[in-house]
C-alpha cells in the first residue's frame, strides 16, 4: 500500500492535479442535482432480478474445470509427485505441478515469497500443490484423489511464540531471518519523559483473534489463452491492476497480450485483493491445454486462501494527566502472520502509523513485529491492520479515563486532535468531524442517561477511530497517476465512462455515474461505466486502502469537468454569453440569462460542441500530493484525507450464561460529503455487523502444534463452524452522517468503507465493563471467555466501584 | 458446466431426462441422477441467479421457492424436485417489471454486492406470500438462513417491509 521507507521517496515534481478554480467540494451550478441524493445504484437493478454476471456464471465453449491439489500437512517437504495415474483418465486433460510455475510472486515487490504452486515445501494445511483440468469439475476432483504426493513432515509452528523460539523451524525460505516476516520500530518525541510526567500510567495485555472475510462469492477464475498468444482472465478480483502484473511476471507473457477483466464481485473485504494460485493455474492449464479453464474455490480453499485479519498480540502503556491529557503511548505488536508475507510489510507499519489520530498524544512508540507460522496467509481485512491496535488503545482511553474519574466521552473529547494540523509522526490531518461524531452518539444514544446508571447486566461503552481515504502511494513505486478515467460522449446524449476501479459491491462504479451526471446534467440511465478491464479501462489502482471514492471520485470529475467547459464554450459562442452563465442540469443545457429562448437539451448540447471541437472525449486523473513524515517507513499510513467515527454500543450480558447481547449499535462517522447517504449508510452498517462480528463470533483458529494429530489444521472450514452473524444475531444498527467537507475531496467526500467497522469492537468491550465489571481484552468475547472472569475476581465490586468513580451529576 | 457424470467410486454415471417446472416453464435436461437442483438449474437451463456460495446448505444464496417453500437448492436433487413448482429469482418479476421485493431491495440499498441477494430475495418472496405483512422479528426469522455479509440485514429488512407495504395484503 505504500513505499518502504527510504528505498524510494516520491518525487518532488511529481504530478499534480489540476486546480478547479472554486475548488473540488462545492456543486457545478450552485446546488446539486445528482450528488447527495438518495440514488439508486446502476447495478442495483441487474442484482435483484438476477441478472448481473459473477465469474461462476462464465461459460465459454470447450471449457474445462480445474481442481488443486492442496497439502495435508502445516508443514512438509514434497519428495515427490507422480501424476500418471490422473493424467491416464479418460477425460483428463493436463497437470500441472510447482515446476510449471516456478517464479515468485507477491503483492508487495519487496516481499514476493509465493510460488502458485509449491515446488519444494508445503507451509499450510490446504498449501497449493499441482492441478488437473478436466471435462468437468468431478471429473477433476477425481484425478486430484489420484495423485500421489510424497511428503516429509518437518515441525510445524502454529503460533507466535514457537515461531520466535525455534527460528529453526523455518516456515518461509524467503524471510531475512528465522521466521521474521517484518520488523518495524518507530518513535516519535520523548515517550519515556511523557509516561513519567503522567498522574496515572495503565499497561495491559490484548489478544486480538483472527478473523476471515468471508465474501459470499467463493474466489473464482476463467483463462482462455487463444491461437493468437493472448490471455483473457476473468477472475473475481479486486486489484485488476496488481493481477494483470503479476500475471505478466509468473506466466513470462507480455503484460500487453494479457486482459484481466473483472465481473461483478459477490463481496471480498480485502479478501480478494492479491493474485491468488487459481488465477495462475487456470492461465497456465490454458495456455497447456488451448482451451478455456475454469477454477471455483470451493467454500473450504477460501478459507485457505484467507488473507484475513492477523492475530496480534498487544502491549500498551498510556499515560494521562488529572486534566485528562494525554500523554505517552508506548506499544510492543506481534503479529501472527501466516505463511506468506502478502501485504505484511504494509501490516507491521499499519499496526502503529495508524493509531495516532483522532486524538493527540505527547509522545508515541511502537514495536511491531511480523513473525511466519505454518498456517494460511494473513493479509489485509476491512480496516487493515488498524483494527486490533484500535480495540486495544480504545479500551486504554478507557481505562484511563476511569482512573481519573471522568466520562470516557469527555476524555476523547478533551484529547481531540482537530483539523488542518499534523499527528505526532508526521501525517498530514485536513477535515476533522470526530467530535460531531462523539456529539451525534452521545446523543442518540442516550448516553449520559444510560453510562454507568443501567442496572447490573446492562452497560454502554464508546469508542472512536480514524482511517485514510486511500494510501498516499501505489504498490510499486512510480509516478504515474494512481486513478485514471475516460470519458466518451456519444451524439445520442450518452456518456460512457471508461476507469479501471473495482466495484465489489461498495458502488464505486456508480460513483462515476453520479458524478458525470452532475457535471454534465445528465439522467443516471444514460450513462454507461465500463470499469475494470485492463483492454479498455484507464489504470485505477483498484479497490483497497479505501481509496476508490476519493481517488476515482476526483479523477472522474476532472474528465467530466474538461468536457463541462467545451460544451460551455461551444454554447457561449453559439449565444453569445460568458461561459459561466450555461449551465447543464436535469437533461437541459441553457444560459441563465435568458433560460426560456437560450436553451436546449444536454443532447443536442453535445452535438453542438462535437460540431465546434470535434469528436468528443476526455481524460482525468487523480494523484495524491507529496505527504507523509520525513523518517523511513513515513509515507505508510499517509493519505490526502482521513475519515473518523464514533460508535456508542449497548449491552445486555447474561449472568448464567455469559452470553452477551449487543442491543444496539449507534454509528456516527464523517465520511466528508455523502456522495448518496444510502450507499454510505450501506458502509457503516456492514462495517459496524462486521465489527460485532468479530467481538462476539468469529475465530479463523487452528489446532496447535503441539504432538497431538493434526497440527495448524483449520477448527472449521465452513460457514457452518466458522459463525458469522444471521439475520438474527446482528444488533439494531443506528447509522448517522457526519459531513465535514474535505477540501481535496471530490465534492468534499471521504471514505466510508472501512473506517466504521474500527470502534465497533472497543466500543462492545467498554460496554461490557460497564455492565458487569468484567474488561475484555481477549477476543471474541464469547460465553467460555465472559463466564470465566465471571467466576474468578469480584467483578460486582469491580461494577460498583466503577460507577461510585463517576462525579455525581452527569 | 459441471457434469457430476462419476459417483464417489469413480464409476460413470449416465444421464437421465429430467423434466422441471420453473418460473412456470415445464424445462427438461439429460442430467445424472446425483445433480443437485442448483447445478441442474445454473448450469443445465442457464437460470445462473441462483448462486452457489457453499454447497453444502450453509449460507443460503441458492435458495429457491419449491411448492411455496423456500428451499436451498445446493443440497437437494434436481430428480427430487420433478412435478413441483420452482420458482428462482428470474420468475419474480413481472411482465418484465421489477417485482416491489426487488425494486425495494434497490431503493433501500439492500443489495451491496449482490451474491447473496437472490437467495435473500426468495425467502423473502415465500414470506409474504404466506405472510403479508410481517412483523420486523418474523422477516428476520425468515432471513436466518441467508447469510449476508456486506448489509448488517437492516436494510434488507427496510426494504422486505417496504415491499410489504406496497403489496396487497392477501396474495
Amino acid at each position: 500500500m505504500a513505499i518502504p521507507g527510504g528505498r524510494v521517496m516520491p518525487r518532488e515534481d511529481r504530478l499534480k492535479p489540476p486546480e478547479w478554480p472554486g475548488g473540488r467540494s462545492g456543486a457545478p451550478h450552485g446546488a446539486f442535482s445528482v450528488i447527495g441524493k438518495r440514488n439508486r445504484k446502476i447495478e442495483g437493478l441487474a442484482k435483484v432480478t438476477g441478472r448481473a454476471i459473477y465469474a461462476d456464471d462464465i461459460a465459454l465453449p470447450r471449457m474445462l474445470h480445474a481442481k488443486i491439489k492442496r497439502s495435508i500437512h502445516a508443514h512438509a517437504r514434497i519428495l515427490s509427485i507422480d501424476a500418471r495415474d490422473a493424467l491416464a483418465m479418460p477425460g483428463v486433460h493436463a497437470v500441472i505441478t510447482g515446476r510449471d510455475l516456478p517464479e515468485y510472486f507477491g503483492i508487495i515487490p519487496w516481499t514476493q515469497d509465493e510460488q502458485a504452486l509449491c515446488e519444494e515445501k508445503a507451509r499450510y494445511v490446504g498449501d497449493a500443490i499441482a492441478a488437473v483440468a478436466a471435462d468437468s469439475e468431478y471429473l477433476a476432483d477425481e484425478a486430484l484423489s489420484r495423485i500421489r504426493v510424497e511428503y516429509e513432515p518437518l515441525p510445524a509452528v502454529t503460533g507466535i511464540d514457537e515461531a520466535l523460539a525455534h527460528p529453526e523451524w523455518r516456515v518461509n525460505e524467503k524471510s531475512a531471518e528465522g521466521n521474521l516476516s517484518k520488523h518495524v520500530h518507530l518513535e516519535f518525541g520523548d515517550v519515556d519523559g511523557e509516561l513519567g510526567r503522567s498522574d496515572v500510567v495503565i499497561e495491559a495485555e490484548y489478544w486480538y483473534e483472527g478473523s476471515t472475510h468471508a465474501p459470499i462469492e467463493p474466489h473464482c477464475c476463467v483463462a482462455d489463452f487463444d491461437a493468437t498468444g493472448f490471455l483473457t482472465l476473468y477472475s473475481s478480483t479486486q486489484v485488476a491492476h496488481y493481477l494483470h502484473r503479476d500475471l505478466a511476471r509468473v506466466l513470462g507473457l507480455p503484460p500487453q497480450r494479457i486482459r484481466v477483466i473483472q465481473p461483478v464481485v459477490g463481496g471480498a473485504f480485502g479478501g480478494k485483493s492479491e493474485p491468488f494460485s487459481l488465477e495462475f493455474c487456470a492461465a497456465r492449464l490454458s495456455m497447456t491445454t488451448g482451451r478455456p479453464v475454469k477454477i471455483l474455490y470451493t467454500r473450504e480453499e477460501v478459507f485457505y486462501a484467507h488473507r484475513g485479519r492477523h492475530p496480534m498480540r498487544l502491549s500498551y502503556r498510556t499515560g494521562i494527566r488529572r486534566d485528562g491529557t494525554l500523554t505517552g503511548v508506548d506499544a510492543r505488536i506481534l503479529i501472527d502472520g501466516g505463511a506468506y508475507s502478502s501485504f505484511g510489510l504494509v501490516t507491521t507499519y499499519y499496526s502503529g502509523q495508524l493509531l495516532t489520530a483522532p486524538y493527540r498524544m505527547g509522545a508515541y512508540r511502537f514495536d511491531s513485529t511480523r513473525v511466519f507460522t505454518n498456517k494460511p496467509c494473513c493479509g489485509p481485512k476491512r480496516g487493515h491492520g488498524s483494527v486490533q491496535p484500535r480495540f486495544a488503545f480504545e479500551c486504554q482511553i478507557d481505562k484511563l479515563a476511569e482512573a481519573i474519574g471522568r466520562d470516557p466521552i469527555e476524555v476523547r473529547r478533551a484529547n481531540f486532535l482537530g483539523e488542518n494540523t499534523r499527528t505526532v509522526n508526521g501525517m498530514r490531518v485536513t477535515s476533522n468531524g470526530f467530535l460531531e461524531c462523539l456529539e451525534a452518539v452521545e446523543n442518540a444514544s442516550g448516553w449520559k442517561q444510560k453510562f454507568r446508571r443501567l442496572p447490573y447486566g446492562r452497560g454502554v461503552g464508546v469508542a472512536g477511530s480514524m482511517y485514510i481515504s486511500g494510501t498516499n502511494y501505489c504498490i510499486y513505486p512510480n509516478e504515474m497517476p494512481q486513478s485514471g478515467v475516460q470519458i466518451k460522449l456519444d451524439r445520442s446524449g450518452r456518456a460512457t465512462v471508461f476507469c479501471g476501479a473495482s466495484d465489489i459491491g461498495q458502488g464505486s462504479d456508480s460513483v462515476l455515474a453520479y458524478v458525470v451526471a452532475e457535471e454534465l446534467g445528465l439522467d443516471l440511465g444514460d450513462i454507461r461505466v465500463v470499469a475494470a478491464d485492463t483492454d479498455l479501462t484507464p489504470v485505477d489502482l483498484g479497490s483497497y486502502s479505501s481509496r476508490e471514492t476519493f481517488m476515482v471520485g476526483n479523477a472522474c470529475l476532472d474528465a467530466a469537468r474538461k468536457l463541462r467547459l467545451l460544451i460551455q464554450q461551444a454554447l457561449s459562442e453559439r449565444w453569445g454569453c460568458g461561459r459561466d452563465e450555461i449551465t447543464l442540469a436535469a437533461g437541459v443545457a441553457c444560459s441563465i440569462r435568458d433560460p426560456g429562448r437560450e436553451c436546449m437539451s444536454v443532447r443536442e448540447a453535445f452535438q453542438v460542441a462535437e460540431a465546434r471541437h470535434g469528436t468528443l472525449g476526455s481524460v482525468g486523473w487523480y494523484q495524491s500530493p507529496k505527504l507523509g513524515g520525513d523518517y523511513r517507513g513515513g509515507t505508510i499510513g499517509a493519505s490526502p484525507a482521513y475519515s473518523f467515527t464514533a460508535h456508542v454500543a449497548e449491552v445486555d450480558c447474561d449472568l448464567e450464561t455469559g452470553f452477551v447481547r449487543v442491543k444496539t449499535l449507534w454509528v456516527a462517522h464523517d465520511c466528508g460529503r455523502a456522495l448518496n447517504p444510502v450507499t454510505v449508510e450501506g458502509q457503516m452498517e456492514g462495517s459496524a455487523y462486521m465489527g460485532f462480528a468479530e467481538a462476539l463470533m468469529e475465530e479463523q483458529v487452528f489446532k496447535p502444534g503441539t504432538p497431538a494429530h493434526g497440527a495448524g489444521l483449520h477448527h472449521g472450514p465452513s460457514l457452518l463452524d466458522y459463525r458469522i452473524p444471521t439475520s438474527l444475531d446482528t444488533p439494531e444498527l443506528h447509522s448517522i452522517i457526519i459531513e465535514s467537507i474535505d477540501p481535496e475531496g471530490p465534492y468534499g467526500a471521504k471514505e466510508a468503507g472501512e473506517g466504521p467497522l474500527h470502534p465497533s469492537v472497543p466500543a462492545i468491550a467498554n460496554a461490557i465493563y460497564d455492565a458487569i465489571g468484567i474488561r475484555c481484552d481477549a477476543l471474541p468475547f464469547h460465553p467460555p471467555r465472559i463466564l470465566r472472569q465471571l467466576r474468578s475476581g469480584d467483578p460486582r465490586a469491580a461494577w460498583e466501584r466503577a460507577r461510585a468513580g463517576v462525579p455525581a451529576g452527569r | 458446466m459441471r457434469e457430476p457424470s462419476i459417483d464417489a467410486a469413480g464409476t460413470a454415471l449416465e444421464p437421465a431426462l429430467c423434466r422441471l417446472q420453473v418460473n412456470g416453464e415445464t424445462r427438461t435436461c439429460a442430467i445424472p441422477p446425483n445433480t443437485t437442483l442448483l447445478d441442474a438449474l445454473r448450469y443445465e437451463l442457464g437460470l445462473t441467479g441462483s448462486k452457489q456460495g457453499c454447497d453444502k446448505g450453509d449460507c443460503g444464496a441458492c435458495t429457491v421457492v419449491v411448492d411455496d417453500q423456500p428451499v436451498l437448492a445446493c443440497i437437494s436433487l434436481a430428480f427430487a424436485c420433478q412435478g413441483r413448482e420452482i420458482v428462482t429469482i428470474e420468475g419474480v418479476a413481472e411482465s418484465g417489471r421489477p417485482h416491489p421485493l426487488q425494486d425495494e431491495l434497490d431503493l433501500c440499498g439492500g443489495a451491496q454486492c449482490g451474491f447473496c441477494t437472490p437467495g435473500i430475495l426468495m425467502s423473502a418472496w415465500a414470506l409474504l406470500r404466506a405472510n403479508p405483512r410481517p412483523k420486523r422479528e418474523e422477516i428476520a426469522h425468515a432471513l436466518s438462513g441467508n447469510l449476508c455479509r456486506c448489509t448488517g440485514y437492516t436494510k434488507i429488512f427496510e426494504a422486505v417491509e417496504r415491499a410489504a407495504a406496497r403489496l396487497p395484503e392477501r396474495s
